[in-house]
């Protein structure tokens, strides 16, 4: 599961109120090189909650993102944030581990790198 | 420029819609913009050949450039060629008085001594022998061919077509005069992408997967395109994302079977093997899910350029959300798993009736797409009469631009439908929505017992007196779309 995934997923078990990001449990991390897209880079970038992400990111084990989501121009010219973006976005893997979420501690689990959203018979 | 096309005789209704959202692709419509999606009428120009049917594989397209031509027919499964007509005619005199009054601006930079050339001779509803061709290239002498010729890669391919007014046409009403056409070659159709892709060689199958022609054909519905982000909510094997990632898209699946989605048949027979068969990027995600209770975090909304996909109808495959059926019908109360179960365990899922699921993937596109996204999926319609039910599911977030029929039985068939998102996604549209889904299952749907097609297709023939045998005999044998 990348951390793009990540950044999309939300607990929505009935009565949880907020139940995005949730939290990585990280057993296994593999790195897995993706081909560089800027545009594709350019027009994910409005959509990512960066604060979500650059913790993910931490969790993953990659350190370099800025704390801060840069001025969207920034990715017009500067191909080392780009670079960096990318790896973070598209490279990191979790591919053993689970996703919690904030509110009920419910773990739903990633194997092989795909998390499970199924919401068990009482969750729904 | 008007342009000829002529197509692959199959899949007729999928013909021209293909050629329109490739144009719309490639920037046919590009002067003709107007910033509201919802106005905007992204139509070519159509004209048939004179005596033709309108299913006839030749037609003549408007084109605002060659380069656009040349993209649209090299990207497109069921272009045969894009040609520049230098001539017409009814007879082999009328297409010389044609082709030599075309303009010489237009033809001597294509005869250049310089240049390779061949020319190639084709006839639609017979067969020619090779004296038959060698003939008709001999007849064109009268074109001052200057380069050399190059059977296998030239620099300039010709084209002399002849459509003859035989009694049979290939299941088509005939052609009531004969039609030649001479022109030189702009592009056409990769057709070696089908055996590269077919599914006969696919490492990871399943029973609904898609086959690669009609795979690559919702791609270019769709338009997927280097840098776009592509979503399919009913992955199963990833035969859409394989067409889409050949396009260059980036692709993105869920589906709500685990075993599918993550297991496949063992660690080199999965989703990852079929892409890895054919060196193309693998999917940036795949998840488990349900489409009925996305997983989506609130608030996210237009991220996919396309959503693709193939929808259970409830014939070979039924589709299944989230709740176990006892629990949703009040059977019995809502149970909680113990502990020590919930790891492995799988919740029960109950059927998922295919007007809730489609109702579902139209609110899940509205929200998800961005604006212009196209969302393509096939709708399956039971055929009464050779007509075709032509009330198709809505959503007041999106205009439809085409729908194409596929027949699959003598009773059943499917379409594909391609949608554009015009509207941006509001709690007043989604219950809208709802509420013409709802109307939309009570005046359209009789026909779908239990919300699926299953009983509709497979139950046995009605018996009836020998009237109803004697009737399909003596109907015209016009294949039209069983082509």
């Amino acid at each position: 599961m990348r951390l793009l995934t990540h950044n999309m997923l939300s607990s929505n078990i009935k009565g949880v109120t907020n139940g995005f990001p949730l939290r990585i449990e990280v057993e296994k991390v593999v790195e897995k090189q993706v081909e560089i897209n800027h545009d594709f880079l350019r027009n994910i970038f409005p959509k990512i909650d960066w604060k979500a992400f650059f913790d993910a990111s931490r969790v993953m084990g990659y350190a370099e993102l800025p704390e801060e989501a840069p001025e969207p121009l920034v990715l017009e010219s500067d191909l080392e944030f780009l670079r960096k973006f990318h790896h973070a976005l598209l490279e990191l893997h979790l591919e053993e581990g689970a996703l919690v979420c904030p509110e009920t501690g419910r773990k739903f689990p990633v194997n092989k790198g795909i998390p499970n959203m199924l919401l068990h018979e009482d969750e729904v | 420029m008007w342009y000829l096309c002529v197509f692959y005789h199959r899949l007729l209704d999928y013909r021209k819609p293909e050629v329109e959202s490739l144009a719309d692709l490639f920037g046919a419509f590009e002067d003709k913009q107007s910033p509201d999606f919802a106005t905007r009428n992204r139509v070519l120009e159509w004209r048939l050949p004179k005596h033709h049917h309108p299913d006839s594989p030749f037609h003549f397209v408007n084109l605002p450039s060659e380069d656009v031509a040349r993209n649209i027919a090299n990207r497109s499964i069921l272009v045969k060629g894009i040609y520049e007509l230098w001539g017409e005619g009814s007879s082999f005199e009328e297409l010389k008085e044609a082709v030599t009054s075309y303009p010489d601006e237009r033809k001597l930079p294509y005869l250049e001594s310089e240049s390779t050339f061949k020319i190639t001779v084709d006839s639609f509803g017979k067969v020619m022998s090779l004296h038959e061709q060698k003939e008709r290239i001999w007849g064109l002498s009268y074109i001052p061919f200057k380069g050399r010729v190059n059977l296998k890669n030239p620099d300039h391919n010709f084209w002399l077509m002849e459509t003859d007014d035989n009694a049979t046409n290939n299941g088509l009403p005939p052609v009531v005069q004969r039609r030649i056409f001479f022109g030189r070659e702009v592009g056409g159709a990769d057709r070696k992408l089908i055996p590269t892709y077919q599914l006969k060689s696919r490492t990871y199958l399943g029973p609904t997967a898609m086959d690669a022609e009609m795979a690559f054909l919702m791609a270019n519905q769709a338009q997927a395109a280097p840098g776009k982000l592509v979503y399919d909510p009913f992955v199963g094997t990833g035969s859409i994302l394989v067409s889409a990632a050949h396009f260059g898209a980036m692709t993105m699946g869920a589906d709500i079977d685990i075993r599918v989605v993550r297991d496949g048949r063992g660690p080199d027979c999965n989703v990852w093997s079929n892409f890895k068969q054919y060196g193309l990027p693998m999917p940036i995600a795949l998840l488990r899910a349900d489409n009925n209770l996305p997983p989506w975090r609130h608030g996210l909304k237009e991220v996919f350029d396309a959503i693709i996909c193939d929808p259970p109808y409830g014939v070979r495959a039924g589709g299944r959300k989230s709740g176990g059926r006892k629990l949703l019908k009040g059977v019995v109360g809502p149970y909680t798993v113990p502990d020590d179960k919930r790891a492995d365990h799988i919740p029960s899922t109950a059927p998922y009736s295919l007007l809730e699921c489609v109702h579902d993937l139209l609110d899940l596109a509205a929200r998800m797409l961005v604006m212009g996204g196209r969302l393509v999926f096939f709708y399956p319609v039971l055929r009464e009469d050779d007509s075709v039910e032509d009330h198709f599911p809505e959503h007041p977030c999106f205009k439809l631009v085409a729908t194409s029929e596929q027949i699959l039985s003598s009773r059943y068939g499917r379409v594909l439908l391609s949608m554009v998102k015009t509207s941006s996604y509001t709690e007043e549209l989604a219950l809208a929505a709802r509420i013409k889904h709802l109307e939309f299952k009570e005046n359209h749907t009789k026909w779908l017992e239990n919300g699926n097609l299953h009983s509709s297709v497979f139950s046995p023939a009605d018996v009836e007196s020998g009237d109803l045998k004697v009737s399909k005999e003596s109907k015209p044998k016009y294949r039209g779309k069983y082509v």
